[in-house]
């Protein structure tokens, strides 16, 4: 019978042909945790084991407040190098090397037919290379350390076909922010969701994880690209492992297939306070704000920075805005360097935050008060998250939110291009 | 079975609001997590709520985050369960793993008003309103060993026999 990527590297792993619908206890490869690591500790001593049980398949990456804003994050991040050391860890990243999704990628773990699993949401975005890649819970975690085994659904799968090729200034953000702002914050709830079509070869390996980063703002358990060239040139001298290339089956079964034509897209914008709350660029312009957020794991790869310097380069940004930027890693925050990006960025007058997570999950590093608005290139704006409950995110490619810094409004990116 | 007041939410109750990032790495008692549990939906919810309440709400319920605050602000508020048209994926699984009963059910949780009184009958699958019943969608077969259990962590003492 025909089957989806989904059903194959879930059947690989079960031992046995699945489909949608099946519950199977499956052996991950790997499974990623972060600052969340000290909480899955204590679930951990819980369950009266002494050592884990498989060391070589848990990747600890410290990004969610690094360096330790306070005392109890410094505590946090303690008690989890402690254990790392004792339970001799080896692929335990501190706080130098920048968002796990991105590390974890960069370090060659997300390949091609993998089963990743990951106690954080934006897991997801390993799908960008092939795999299958999913969040999970803490507590999940802790029985994973101890069992190396976990239940999972097996899930319907949503095929997304892009045809055509962007106009300039858009992007993969904007595309993603169409798609959820057309069907909603669960259309993809449970459900696999394929990026594929005649485009989908087109985007670079950056913008896939955007794409499948962001797949998780419509519930999707898993997101992602069939591997093809793109994938091989980026898994190159970096891939930790052997691995499979999987594909879907030409016949396989779809819940639905839903197109997108990427050359009569224009640049998109999530409002206040959810993700499907979407709206054309131009709808909302002119709306003065306060602080620009460039980077993160969604946005703040190589080619998202060189969007932001091409429009701020020789320019200033507005006297109004606080424009920040996030690389998503040590190694992008290396080629920016290199490449002199973040010398135009800095002269333009944008704050360069080491990579981690910042100020996208509200707990350092430029929190809003009250009354405040965002323009951010992350991936959520519920009410609240990057700080006061009365302060806005808007949801925005990296040149939507440089064009809008320099003009000190939300503005279209479009004319800088 | 136990009678509780209802606290009715809409669509999208996300992560965020239900326990504010924040906290999550602030605050690691439940009890502490509590009183803060809907803080940006609603501030009145901690102060008020009574064990034993439950929340309805519309589709989607604990979108967002994979944080296990979530669910565990609202058991160790006293939430006696959840009752939504649909879950979120993580959230489902957290709440099941932690020991929060999360009942989809639309008929229920659309047809039910903030304050009003219901039981909820887990063995028997019923929500009970006044005169009105509305059957529950049951959960998956693997998934209730780990709620009889009572939660993910006893489950798995069991299993390593620990």
């Amino acid at each position: 019978m025909a089957k989806t990527l989904t059903e194959k590297i879930l059947g690989r792993k079960a031992g046995r042909e699945v489909s949608a619908g099946e519950v199977v206890t499956v052996s991950p490869d790997y499974y990623l945790s972060h600052d969340n690591s000290a909480a899955i500790i204590g679930e951990f001593k819980k369950l009266g084991v002494a050592r884990v049980r498989a060391p070589e398949k848990i990747i600890i990456i410290l990004d969610h407040i690094v360096p330790a804003a306070d005392e109890k994050y410094a505590q946090n991040h303690k008690t989890i190098r402690e254990f790392a050391a004792a339970q001799g860890l080896s692929n335990f990243f501190d706080i130098q090397h920048g968002v796990c999704h991105q590390v974890l990628s960069e370090a060659g773990f997300a390949l091609p037919g993998k089963l990743i699993v990951g106690s954080d949401s934006h897991t997801t975005t390993y799908g960008a290379f092939g795999a299958f890649a999913a969040g999970i819970g803490r507590t999940e975690t802790a029985s994973i350390w101890a069992t190396d085994e976990i239940w999972l659904r097996v899930p319907e799968t949503l095929k997304v076909e892009f045809s055509g090729k962007f106009q300039p200034g858009v992007s993969a953000k904007d595309a993603i922010l169409k798609i959820i702002g057309d069907n909603g914050a669960d259309r993809a709830n449970y459900e696999a969701v394929e990026f594929s079509g005649p485009a989908a070869g087109g985007f670079s390996a950056a913008s896939r994880m955007t794409l499948s980063n962001m797949a998780a703002e419509m519930g999707a358990k898993n997101a992602y690209f069939e591997p093809d060239a793109v994938t091989l040139a980026w898994l190159k001298g970096r891939a930790k492992s052997e691995y499979e290339i999987v594909r879907s089956d030409p016949d396989a079964a779809y819940e639905a297939t839903l197109q997108y034509d990427l050359a009569s897209l224009e640049p998109q914008i999530a409002c206040p306070h959810t993700v499907d709350n979407v709206k054309p660029v131009r709808e909302v312009e002119g709306k003065p704000f306060h602080q620009a957020l460039i980077g993160t794991c969604t946005n703040g790869r190589l080619e998202d920075l060189e969007a932001a310097a091409k429009i701020l380069k020789g320019r200033k940004v507005h006297s109004s805005v606080r424009a920040l930027i996030l690389p998503a890693s040590r190694a992008v925050y290396l080629d920016a360097m290199r490449e002199g990006l973040l010398e135009i960025l800095s002269e333009a007058g944008c704050v360069i935050l080491n990579p981690g997570c910042g100020p996208c999950l509200g707990a350092h590093q430029g929190l809003l008060a009250a009354g405040e608005v965002v323009v951010s290139t992350s991936n959520r704006n519920f009410r609240g998250r990057m700080g006061n409950r009365d302060s806005e995110i808007y949801l925005a490619s990296p040149a939507t939110a440089a064009a809008s810094a320099l003009e000190g409004k939300i503005a279209d990116p479009r004319k800088y291009t | 079975m136990s009678i509780g007041r209802v606290w009715k939410y809409g669509d999208d109750v996300n992560t965020d609001v239900i326990f504010p990032g924040r906290y999550t790495y602030q605050i690691m008692e439940p009890a502490e997590m509590a009183k803060h549990a809907l803080e940006d939906l609603d501030p009145d919810f901690a102060k008020n709520v009574k064990p034993g309440d439950v929340i309805a709400a519309g589709r989607n319920f604990g979108c967002g985050s994979s944080r296990e605050q979530a669910a565990a602000c609202l058991r160790a508020a006293g939430v006696q369960a959840v009752i939504a048209n649909s879950f979120a994926r993580m959230y489902f699984r957290n709440a099941i793993n932690l020991g929060l009963a999360v009942l989809q059910c639309a008929e229920a949780s659309d047809a039910v008003k903030a304050g009003d009184e219901v039981e909820i009958d887990f063995a028997g699958g019923r929500i009970i309103s006044g005169a009105r019943i509305f059957k529950f969608f049951p959960l998956p077969e693997s998934v209730i060993g780990i709620i009889e259990a009572g939660g993910l962590i006893e489950s798995t003492k069991r299993k390593l026999g620990t």
